[in-house]
């Protein structure tokens, strides 16, 4: 599979009150309404100007702090494809899969704000068309690409009913 | 991943080895059985729906889950009334334990129950989950969509952290306490550095603290990206679970040759009080740095310090003394059986003739989504483990971080103040 989509590009340490605030996410499930507020405390015309099919990119530790699995959730439904990032925190990382939306591992330093991005996912291949560079995003444990085949962590159980390293063979 | 089979393991490796029947190395993944599970109410009702989804139609083991109401209780809003009546609902039909609004913040009341004991493998849907490490449990923070599969199969997947190991050596002075040391581990270690790795935590300046200390330590460990915050059992954990725990249960020793990713040491006997200051919880300096900044709230309480020594250590500071003009000083006891006993020593009378606002056990305005929230350009000094910016419901609020006896001294000057002075 290959996507394309263009940049936004953001700082190191994105927290989840900053992707999507406490005042927001504890009131309703709904998240539509919940995509309108992401990123709002730090970049206040995000939702408004992310295209369906764009990518996040930041620096280290995206997706820090609290556990709410609306930050990934409000991102896809702001028509986000996947953040790109030089770490993420281990909740989030886990949230975002099971959520079936990207989170890759990779070198962002080159990557700007606007660039035009093309990633081979399989591949694991990010090209930065704007920039013309090529970066090769870490691979993930087989039970997370098991996850994201099936299309997140609720189509993999309800297929399966319990988790397994070899679900092909269960 | 390089494997280390045959050499000694620590904490991690051995209660996630136990739970998965294998002998497991850091960096493999295993399935394990989940002892214990909880899931509070910004979680569940997401929980809740995923578990839905997934179309199970049994809890694996109800006797081994609890749903909270914490962080938005009493509901302050029609929207969120309808998402605590989803959790009651969901509870009720698959008989699961449901703390309702006043019982207290989800961490504290895992305690309070012993739902956690020690070597116990423990999710739960919030990232301050990790405090149970302060007893021995390998206890992590998930999202909602894993606590689903946990309720649905009873186990989970995880990757073996390797683990930092911290020693902390040397006697606390007077007027300093372990949310100083924690701090100061954040400032060292940083937001993401230990990210996707546990850290043991021990020395003699955490035996020489109290259970309510080293909790405080354990919750600060995501602060720093770390998976889990392990200290060993020792007398005064057992003592804690004596005639508590209603089940069996084994603490878990590192072997003497364990592998460690690294190993840091402090020693505590010159630590000053720390601060942490806005937007970032590293952001941490000695009070000094800080003192004279006015405040406008103050806010004592929360999974990290709203225990009873903590409100002890407030109120000591507090007692016969006023909270200065223009502050709001909100007191928050962790859990039911924290404001008994509070009540019982006399200390909520203290906040309450001090001028403080005692609120009902729970997360109070630690999240921003009622009791408290601060106005435009306003500081707020609190005990809490998080001060980014907006995390108290204003963006265009600063919050800084510091153990009760700063908040408290705090509070009575009007300005951050260092509490060695009142010590
Ligand atoms: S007290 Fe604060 S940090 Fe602790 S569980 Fe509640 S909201 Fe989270």
């Amino acid at each position: 599979m290959v996507i394309r989509g263009r940049a936004h590009r953001f700082g190191d340490d994105i927290n989840t009150d900053y992707i999507i605030s406490g005042r927001h996410k504890f009131k309703t499930l709904d998240m539509d309404e919940l995509a309108c507020h992401v990123m709002e405390d730090l970049d206040p015309g995000f939702y408004e100007r992310c295209q369906e099919g764009d990518f996040i990119v930041a620096g280290k530790n995206f997706g820090c702090g609290s556990s709410r699995e609306q930050a990934p959730l409000a991102l896809k439904h702001a028509g986000v494809a996947g953040v790109l990032a030089e770490s993420f925190a281990r909740i989030y990382f886990r949230n975002s899969i099971n959520n079936g939306l990207l989170a890759l591992v990779c070198d962002t330093s080159q990557i700007k704000d606007g660039d035009e991005l093309e990633i081979d996912v399989e591949e694991g291949i990010i090209r930065d068309m704007t920039f013309g560079l090529e970066v090769k995003s870490s691979p993930l444990p087989k039970v997370m690409l098991d996850i994201l085949e099936e299309g997140g962590l609720v189509e993999y159980m309800k297929k399966h009913g319990r988790l397994s390293l070899e679900p092909d063979g269960a | 991943m390089e494997g280390n089979s045959g050499v000694g393991k620590t904490i991690s490796e051995k209660i996630l080895g136990a739970h998965s029947g294998s002998e497991t190395t850091a960096g493999e993944i295993v399935i394990a059985e989940l002892d214990y599970m909880m899931a509070q109410d910004g979680t569940a009702p997401l929980a809740i729906r995923s578990f839905e989804g997934m179309e199970g139609n049994a809890v694996a083991r109800p006797e081994r889950v609890a749903l909270c109401i914490d962080h938005n209780a009493p509901s302050p809003l029609r929207s969120v009334s309808e998402l605590h009546a989803i959790m009651r609902e969901f509870a009720m039909k698959y008989g699961l334990e449901l703390n309702d609004v006043g019982e207290g913040v989800c961490h504290q009341v895992m305690l309070d129950k012993a739902h956690v004991v020690p070597g116990s493998l423990v999710i739960g849907a919030d990232s301050h989950t990790c405090t149970y490490g302060a007893v021995n449990a390998f206890a992590t923070g998930v999202g909602s969509t894993d606590m689903a599969a946990g309720m649905l199969s009873g186990s989970l997947w995880f990757r073996v952290p390797e683990t930092i190991k911290v020693t902390v050596g040397g006697t606390l002075p007077a007027g300093v306490f372990a949310k100083d040391i924690a701090l100061m581990m954040v400032g060292d270690i940083t937001a993401d550095g230990a990210t996707y790795m546990a850290l043991e935590i021990g020395g003699e300046a955490i035996s020489g603290l109290d259970l309510d200390g080293r909790l405080a330590i354990s919750n600060l460990a995501v602060e720093m990206g770390a998976k889990a915050g392990l200290m060993e059992a020792d007398e005064k954990t057992l003592e804690f679970f004596e005639g508590r725990a209603g089940r069996e249960f084994e603490p878990v020793s590192p072997d003497p040759d364990a592998v460690y990713a690294r190993e840091i040491e402090y020693d505590v006997s010159e630590l000053e009080p720390q601060v942490a200051r806005p937007h970032t919880v590293d952001n941490v300096t000695a009070v000094g740095q800080v003192e004279g900044t006015p405040v406008s709230e103050g806010l004592i309480g929360t999974c990290t310090n709203g225990r009873l020594a903590d409100l002890r250590a407030a109120a000591e500071i507090l007692k016969g003394r006023k909270v200065a003009p223009g502050v709001r000083l909100i007191v928050a006891p962790a859990s039911r059986e924290v404001m008994l006993k509070a009540l019982a020593e006399g200390l909520i009378e203290v906040f309450t003739e001090a001028g403080g606002a005692v609120m009902c056990p729970g997360c109070a305005s630690c999240v921003g989504t009622h009791q408290g929230i601060p106005g435009d350009g306003e500081n707020v000094i609190s005990t809490a483990n998080r001060n980014f910016k907006g995390r108290m419901g204003n963006p265009e609020a600063f919050i800084y971080l510091a153990s009760p006896a700063t908040v408290a001294a705090s509070c009575v000057e009007g300005k951050i103040a260092d509490p060695r002075r009142y010590a």
